[in-house]
């Protein structure tokens, strides 16, 4: 068994553990946690897999301004500790089943196909942050340019949606 | 080097565990994370791929896919809190007011 082996699965093992608390806790900070933790190890699953810059933006984006929004909003909301009491009996069971037929599916169409998957060849600065910037400002510039108004709307819309609607303007709510 | 179909199989697990999120748990701070799960085992993917092939499109696309991800988590959260300040719960068992 070699190095890269051993470490994917270790790897592998806190990436499905951390998804698997993320899933399983009561607490939404705690499950919030599980994801950061989750979200890093999948980092440096892509710093093995050649992809250094995708690592970087995903524990800065990822691990860090989205899960923080998140914190936020559990902790603006006080939605710490929600009663998981389902309405619908038969919810849970269900969607265990459909899950496992789910993954069942998943593993039959990855491991009974007719096609082979090529090795990984032996790479020099593939993925490199230079390289990256020169597809990405070459042949995808107008996606490039579209993802600023897709934000910019998102923005706009988050501001819009979340905010206090007043009923007169005298009177003010606290 | 780990032959890719371990990396296709992690990326189905984490993929299941985040259904498995969405159809069980009723906190839509949870569902959320939960979306957030998948998208990122199909990013995993995505740049195992982009390695196999040695193509940066893939790589790319994650970039797009985080862009969406994140303009999605602003405005759903924004929802979230909506729903919130109306309902004072964000059970989503509990926002069935459209329901006939």
């Amino acid at each position: 068994m070699d190095a890269n082996l051993i470490v994917f699965i270790i790897l592998a093992v806190v990436a499905v553990g951390s998804a698997l608390g993320m899933l399983l806790n009561k607490n939404a900070v705690y499950s919030a946690l599980f994801l950061i933790l989750n979200f890093a190890t999948v980092a440096v699953l892509y710093i093995i897999l050649g992809a250094p810059f995708i690592a970087m933006t995903q524990v800065t984006v990822y691990a860090g301004a989205i899960m923080v929004l998140f914190l936020f909003v559990i902790m603006l909301l006080g939605a710490e500790e929600l009663a998981g009491a389902t309405k619908i009996d038969w919810q849970k069971p269900a969607a265990v089943v459909l899950g496992v037929l789910l993954l069942a599916e998943l593993i039959v169409v990855i491991f009974f196909r007719e096609t082979v998957f090529a090795e990984f060849a032996e790479l020099t600065d593939f993925g490199s942050p230079a390289q990256i910037g020169r597809v990405l400002f070459n042949e995808y510039l107008l996606p490039f340019e579209i993802t600023a108004f897709l934000l910019l709307a998102a923005m706009i819309g988050a501001i819009v949606i979340a905010r206090r609607v007043r009923q007169s303007p005298s009177k003010r709510e606290s | 080097m780990v032959p890719i179909e371990y990396y296709v199989a992690l990326s189905a697990i984490l993929f299941m565990i985040g259904t498995m999120g969405v159809l069980t748990r009723r906190n839509a701070i949870i569902i959320f994370m939960s979306i957030e799960l998948m998208l990122n085992a199909a990013n995993l993917l995505f740049v195992a791929f982009a390695r196999m092939y040695e193509a940066l499109s893939g790589q790319i696309f994650v970039f797009f896919v985080m862009t969406v991800a994140a303009a999605e988590v602003a405005v759903g959260l924004a929802l979230i809190v909506a729903v919130f300040r109306t309902k004072h719960s964000i059970n989503i068992d509990e926002a069935s007011t459209l329901k006939g």
